[in-house]
């Protein structure tokens, strides 16, 4: 009864999968996790010797600081995106249909672009000679001549142009830009599944929109919001390109550091070790989420 | 009537999201035209960059390489979805404990930070000492396999959910009738999957395309593609030409974004099994 390749494509389906994963993807993070217990011998020679010195050394205070400034970034950026992606997903909840699909759709197309490239979009805007400055040029510019026109002395003096660009606050800047899409998304999934009734019955009794926002929606919102929240703190935290690109000499995240062990300094049971602490910690976060949801 | 889109907070904060999202790309694919190499002022309309970019050999190969990486790995991770969500969907079915412990496995490739992939890849690759300086398209599979384990996890689960809405009377009726479970997943479950392959298909060019990180860690000395020659060129200087190859990046990659909604939406319409 059963065909030639009916007989084969079971072990196929089920396998090959399997075989990929096994492959190309835990067999990686396997050696991966063998260097970082293992030591440089020479320039090019890797040898295993079960050593903590690579995670001892992650505890000196210039990784620690790296850490620690990675998620307080990574804390502020999320924070930021939680505010906006709520008072957008907020303006899009009692619109009417088409509308609502045509404005996250607008909200979201820029996701589908490069993040290099939306990245690089940013340079020109904020750096000393971009757009940013050409605006605040501008106003300082009417505002002085105003001052003129009035007969007052023009205390203003010359304009100096904000240096935005390759400091901690273009990192930050970059960050929103790039990850608000991912908070926005989720939240406005929760808002759009919640039940109308509970905010017409919320301004019925007399509660006005603040008091509904507090206390109806966020709290029906909930599990929107932490969605948003893990998938925005978690890919922000390990993001490359952004601090590399808009970042200074001090803005360097994990992921930078993680990078410089391989491309420059060379040390790549120590890149290793930290790669695993960035995993590590992607896991500790997912996890304590779903610790909350189990209790709820 | 309680409307949040008139508040004067919601309104003007959605107002000013939209002009930081949009005004950004908008200043780079315009200034892609501007007839100055100052990027700021606006000098008159012209193509010149584009012209330069086609005489670049570098861009044009870079270019290519994208394309032929993007093709193979969609090919490659759909097969490989289609495969992982059928056999997801059976175990669901006998061992909810294996399958829930295999989707758990199968998040990771999503979960965890693009960059300690790469360097998995890049240690692997070091350990194994895959082949450097092969000839042309082989040069690619190093590349192509690092995007497939991230992109066919996430068209598994397009597939998977897909296949949460097959009609099981059907399979049953056909293994009555002697079908053996390839029959069945030939002429039942590959047609009513259909428009799930067109979504993953285009999901995972996209992500394909997209993608600097890995492919910046996976690549052998040598290979470069778009967005790595895009990253040199941005780090040597900002010129209009990197704008003009980042706008054709844009176009390229919204072009397969809306012709995999329309594709599906068309499918939606059209090829949906009566019922």
């Amino acid at each position: 009864m059963l065909g030639k390749r009916g007989i084969i494509f079971k072990p196929l389906a089920y396998g090959s999968p399997l075989l990929w994963l096994g492959i190309f993807f835990i067999l990686p993070l396997a050696i991966m996790f063998v260097y970082s217990f293992s030591e440089n011998q020479g320039i090019l020679d890797i040898k295993l010797t079960w050593t903590w010195d690579n995670y001892a050394k992650l505890l000196s205070l210039v990784y620690l600081k790296i850490l620690l400034k990675s998620l307080i970034l990574a804390f502020f950026t999320t924070l930021i995106c939680l505010i906006i992606g709520f008072i957008v997903s907020l303006y899009l909840l009692s619109l009417n249909k088409y509308l609502k699909i045509f404005l996250l759709f607008l909200i979201t197309l820029p996701f589908w672009t490069n993040m290099l490239i939306r990245t690089y979009a940013l340079i020109a805007i904020l750096r000393s000679k971009g757009y940013v400055n050409f605006f605040l040029e501008k106003i300082w510019l009417s505002l002085n001549s105003l001052l003129v026109y009035f007969q007052i002395e023009p205390f203003m003096g010359e304009f100096v142009p904000l240096e935005i660009l390759y400091t901690n606050l273009a990192v930050m800047i970059g960050l929103v830009y790039v990850y608000l899409p991912f908070m926005i998304f989720p939240i406005f999934m929760a808002l759009d599944k919640l039940n109308y009734a509970y905010i017409e019955a919320s301004f019925d009794l007399g509660a006005n929109y603040l008091k509904t926002c507090f206390f109806i929606i966020l709290p029906l919102a909930k599990n929107g919001i932490k969605n948003g929240i893990i998938i925005t703190f978690t890919p922000v935290l390990g993001s490359y390109l952004i601090p590399d690109l808009l970042g200074g000499r001090d803005s360097s995240m994990i992921a930078n550091l993680i990078e410089r062990q391989f491309k420059g300094a060379n040390d790549w049971p120590l890149g290793s070790a930290l790669s695993l602490v960035l995993i590590y910690l992607t896991f500790l976060i997912i996890f304590i989420s779903g610790l909350k949801k189990n209790k709820t | 009537m309680i409307n949040f889109s008139r508040l004067f907070l919601t309104k003007i904060t959605f107002l000013l999201t939209l002009i930081f999202l949009y005004f950004p790309i908008v200043i780079l694919v315009l200034f892609s035209f501007n007839d100055s190499k100052r990027n700021i002022v606006w000098k008159g309309f012209t193509l010149k960059y584009y012209f330069k970019l086609i005489n670049n050999q570098d861009l044009i190969e870079a270019f290519l390489n994208s394309i032929v990486i993007a093709f193979m790995s969609t090919a490659l991770s759909v097969i490989l979805a289609v495969l992982c969500g059928y056999s997801l969907w059976k175990l669901a079915k006998k061992k909810m404990a294996l399958s829930s412990a295999y989707e758990g496995v199968l998040a990771l490739p999503i979960v965890i930070p693009e960059i300690c992939l790469a360097i998995g890849f890049l240690v692997f690759y070091q350990e194994i000492s895959w082949p450097q300086g092969l000839v042309w398209p082989l040069n690619l599979m190093s590349i192509i396999i690092a995007h497939v384990t991230f992109s066919f996890p996430f068209a598994t689960m397009i597939i998977r959910s897909k296949l949460n809405t097959f009609n099981l009377e059907i399979e049953q009726g056909a293994i009555d009738l002697g079908a053996t479970a390839y029959q069945v997943f030939k002429n039942f479950i590959l047609p009513h999957l259909n428009p799930a392959i067109f979504t993953a298909i285009f999901l995972s060019i996209t992500l394909s395309l997209d993608d600097f990180i890995i492919t910046f860690f996976t690549s052998t000395p040598g290979v470069v593609t778009l967005p790595v020659k895009i990253y040199s060129m941005v780090r040597f200087s900002i010129t209009p030409e990197v704008n003009a190859a980042s706008s054709i990046f844009i176009f390229l990659t919204l072009c397969t974004a809306f012709l995999g909604l329309i594709s599906y939406q068309v499918y939606k319409k059209n090829g949906r099994p009566k019922s």
